[in-house]
């Protein structure tokens, strides 16, 4: 795709008059999915999809728009020629944008990752023999995640990876259930086979009689992927500085140093370790390392080229939302093998879900435990314990609520596929909460 | 140049139990103002194709944005690998599905084309929106936005069937968030809840720029307001509440593909299970849930759904008990029940799965005025802010923008930050009041998640006012 891409810039930039500027960013996948119930197929196919956002700007005024392409390179610039006609046709109609801002200093650059995948079907082949007599459900993705820029400029930045993301659960029964990940660029039989070897463990566990607990306030243990909920739910706003001037940021408070986190607690948006392109949009390269909080303190802010330019604030490339793509939180110094002893009598949660803000500005969520929530006495798991719903500060969650923060940590690679695959992901410790509050 | 598309599809139709074509086109644009700043103008033009083989047992898919015979012949091929290597895996004999194969077509009735209405107009139009918007120095934030679509599909099938559909799309919204150095709340039109299938006509019913003024007042009374009181007692939903409560606790849990367990992995379970239909009391008897494609104007109206089965009005839930489940034609022949047309893709990249579309209640008796008199304590809760529910869809909690208490049968302060609690097998067995059509309103949302790959799909809910008995509520932090 990268040469496509290159060939028909370089077509339409060449159509550009001196006085003004195309930007082009370009989002391209071929993915196999294979969707499982029951340890069998329920959907499986391929979905090729190549789409060109190209923002047109003459002084001030500018439009964009966002057009599927073929890959028929005649047929492709053509339709992008007309495309740009139309935007050109709209700028005269459009008021001058005082927050355009772009990256008008060429700084290109290439990363393709070697493509070492297996073949999706043999894959699904081995994982559906794995799976025999288990009630295995979940998404086999896999393939090519290519994105890219160009500007009139002279910029050209292209971004491919090749990665299989296998997302799946071992279900007891009803709601009890294993949920597992194995993600990478290379198929490991032998690395499948012990996750799997792992999660049927897990479902032992899981075929003990479930326990159902009061509402009340609760030590618990959660999991990086549980983490991984909440620093999620707060990576909506809470990060970014538009989110900030304008009052909406769930961590405002902390912001306007009213509350705190741990000292424990460090964030960062690191993107120099994580699996994401380092350009955006607006052609802006992003820094290595933006530290978010520090210490437990508010740091910095992610800020949008658009964001920039209202605010006055140098911009980190991030997207319109704002979001970390790379989130990392520094280690702690609990051990994840000593968890059970250290939680003592409590909840081991491994996952949460469906989490949102009962109280935005307080920063105060709710959502539910899932899959496999356990419960502890005196370091020892006891049983499955049936769902719950917590609801309770973060700023005391992560605040005076926590008790440490484990030394190793995983690397989450997000499953989303929400338009295309998402190349996102987060390296998270657990986390030892006391005292956490579940309300139903 | 969807007629050219079909023939080169028909000219290299396989060999095959079943092949269909689904081509999508979306047209779409996004204006908004953002504190009397017009945003990036957005334009997209969405075109591709999905082909769906059934062979052998097995279901193999194909999507490509690549639509010359070269690309469909690709895709045919890629399809048929894929029905080929599940045919002994799957989880139904696919072949045996007895897919249809329909010949029509069916369009939203659009009085105000959306491209007749000069662009200057719309931004003009936004400008007056958030001019009327910021009404106090409190106000912080303000937007305005439209957001139009136009989404025509072409469906070909290898049992001759073609059907052609558009749908038009009007997405109007305004919001604002005021801060009095201390708090922020915010304030909306119905979330973006004025969700339909129209074209600018839907403006003469919902006037922006006159109902700025009205919800920036409001947001400046949550200011002041104390913080919804913990209590349990009567709790009153207006239409842009239980658009959330119909969508989570009856909608998604009724989807019979959760119900088979497909979307145990992500979206979840459901505490419904098939042997309930028929026989559980879901709710009260004032309980009517209908499934309605074929409204005109609601926000996910269609002739025939993504699988090409024809629409049509169903009972889900009659007089409170449990009738049907949202079910495909896949998903029917899986579980060997009835279900509705609720096959949907969210685009041509994505395999159709079980849906919602129209989901409603149907009005009862009361007015609201009526609703309101035989309350002795309780709160009106208007526009969803915050949800949360369990996989199962049954211990929920939600959120809302504003609040009011109810109090000897009269309307009396605001509230801020209301939220409540409860579990879905049994709060709507505490449907105790069912406000009259005056008190309805045909709402929707664009962004329904669901699925592995995900998707998100646009659904409408049209509700009256209702009231709940016995409902757990308090406010913020």
């Amino acid at each position: 795709m990268q040469s496509d891409f290159e060939t028909l810039a370089d077509d339409l930039c060449a159509s550009i008059p001196g006085h003004e500027v195309l930007l082009l960013s370009f989002d391209g996948e071929t993915s196999d999915f294979v969707r499982l119930n029951h340890g069998k197929v329920r959907q499986a196919g391929r979905v090729e999809q190549r789409v060109l956002n190209l923002q047109l700007v003459h002084g001030s005024r500018h439009s964009s728009a966002a057009v599927v392409l073929s890959g028929d390179h005649a047929a492709d610039t053509s339709r992008c020629l007309a495309t740009l006609s139309e935007l050109r046709s709209q700028l005269p109609l459009l008021p001058e944008d005082p927050h355009l801002l772009f990256n008008a200093e060429v700084s290109s650059g290439t990363h393709v990752g070697a493509n070492t995948l297996p073949d999706a079907a043999d894959a699904i082949d081995e994982i559906v023999a794995a799976g025999e007599g288990l009630d295995l459900v979940g998404i086999w993705a896999s393939g090519g995640v290519h994105q890219g820029f160009a500007n009139s400029l002279g910029q050209r930045n292209w971004f491919t990876t090749h990665s299989f993301n296998f997302d799946w659960s071992l279900y007891h029964q009803a709601d009890k259930a294993s949920k597992n990940s194995y993600a990478g660029t290379e198929w490991d039989s032998d690395e499948f086979a012990r996750t799997m070897a792992k999660a049927r463990t897990e479902l032992d566990v899981l075929r003990r009689p479930a326990r159902t607990i009061e509402p009340g306030a609760y030590r618990v243990y959660l999991a990086p992927s549980a983490v991984d909920e909440i620093t999620g739910l707060l990576s909506w706003g809470g990060f970014g500085l538009k989110a900030l001037k304008s009052k909406r940021s769930p961590l405002l408070r902390a912001a306007e140093g009213k509350a705190s986190f741990s000292a424990s607690v460090t964030l960062s948006e690191h993107t120099g370790a994580g699996l994401s392109p380092d350009f955006g949009p607006s052609g802006f390269r992003k820094p290595a390392r933006t530290t978010l909080f520090e210490n437990g303190a508010f740091s910095q802010t992610l800020v949008s080229p658009r964001s920039g330019a209202e605010f006055g604030a140098v911009t980190t490339g991030a997207s319109g939302r704002e979001a970390p793509q790379s989130l990392e939180m520094e280690a702690g110094d609990l051990s994840t093998d000593d968890m059970l002893q250290s939680l003592g009598t409590g909840i081991w949660v491994n996952n949460l879900w469906y989490l949102n803000y009962s109280d935005l500005p307080a920063c105060r969520m709710t959502g539910m435990t899932r899959f496999a929530t356990l419960w502890v006495e005196d370091g020892e798991i006891v049983s499955p314990l049936n769902v719950m719903r917590f609801d309770d500060s973060v700023y005391r969650m992560l605040g005076e609520g926590l008790v440490g923060l484990t030394r190793e940590r995983e690397l989450l690679l997000s499953a989303s596929t929400y338009g295309k695959r998402s190349t996102d992901s987060a390296l998270l410790p657990g986390a030892l909460i006391d005292g956490l509050r579940f309300t139903l | 140049m969807f007629e050219t598309i079909a023939a080169r599809f028909r000219e290299q139709m396989p060999a095959v139990d079943f092949c269909s074509l689904r081509i999508a086109r979306e047209r779409s644009q996004q204006i908004s103002t953002r504190q009397g700043v017009l945003q990036p103008l957005h334009n997209a033009d969405d075109l591709g194709g999905m082909v769906v083989v059934h062979h052998g047992g097995g279901i193999g898919y194909a999507a490509t944005g690549d639509l010359t015979a070269s690309g469909l012949a690709a895709a045919l091929r890629t399809a048929q690998e894929w029905a080929r290597r599940s045919a002994d895996i799957a989880v139904t004999n696919f072949s045996a599905v007895p897919m249809p194969h329909p010949v029509g077509s069916w369009r939203t009735p659009v009085h105000k084309p959306w491209a007749q209405s000069p662009l200057e107009d719309k931004i003009a139009l936004l400008q007056r929106t958030s001019t009327a918007l910021k009404i106090d120095e409190r106000i912080v934030d303000w937007e305005a936005s439209l957001w139009w679509t136009s989404a025509e599909s072409l469906y070909l099938t290898s049992g001759g069937g073609e059907v052609h559909q558009v749908q038009d799309v009007l997405i109007p919204h305004m919001a604002v968030a005021a801060n009095d150095g201390k708090d922020t709340v915010t304030r909306s039109l119905g979330g973006r809840g004025f969700a339909r299938q129209a074209g600018m006509e839907l403006l003469d019913d919902v006037v922006l720029d006159e109902r700025a003024g009205g919800i920036a007042e409001q947001a400046l009374e949550l200011l002041v307001a104390p913080d919804c009181p913990e209590m349990k007692g009567n709790l009153l939903l207006a239409p842009d509440q239980m658009m959330l409560q119909i969508h989570e606790s009856i909608g998604h849990p009724l989807e019979l593909d959760r119900i088979l367990g497909d979307e145990r992995n992500y979206a979840g379970t459901s505490f419904v299970t098939a042997d309930m239909f028929g026989e559980y009391q879901y709710g009260s008897e004032l309980l009517n849930v209908t499934y309605d494609p074929t409204i005109t104007n609601q926000l996910a109206s269609f002739g025939w759904d993504d699988d090409g089965v024809a629409a049509s009005k169903q009972y889900i839930i009659r007089d409170g008990l449990l009738e049907r489940p949202l079910g495909s034609v896949v998903s029917q022949h899986r579980a060997g029940m009835e279900g509705v047309a609720n096959s949907r893709a969210t685009s041509w990249n994505r395999p159709s799965i079980d849906r919602m579309a129209n989901l409603n209640v149907e009005a009862g008796k009361s007015s609201f005025a009526e609703l309101v008199a035989g309350v002795k304590r309780g709160v009106y809760m208007q526009t969803n802010v915050s949800w949360s529910i369990d996989d199962s869809r049954n211990k929920f909690q939600f959120g809302c923008e504003y609040g009011r208490l109810i109090e000897d049968g009269e309307l009396t302060s605001v509230v801020r930050k209301p939220n409540y609690r409860g579990i879905s097998a049994t709060f709507w067995r505490n449907l105790v009041g069912l406000g009259d059509a005056s008190t309805m309103d045909v709402l929707g949302t664009p962004f329904c998640g669901k699925g592995e790959p995900n998707q998100v799909i646009r659904v409408g809910h049209a509700s009256p006012v209702c009231l709940f008995a016995d409902v757990e509520m308090f406010g913020g932090a």
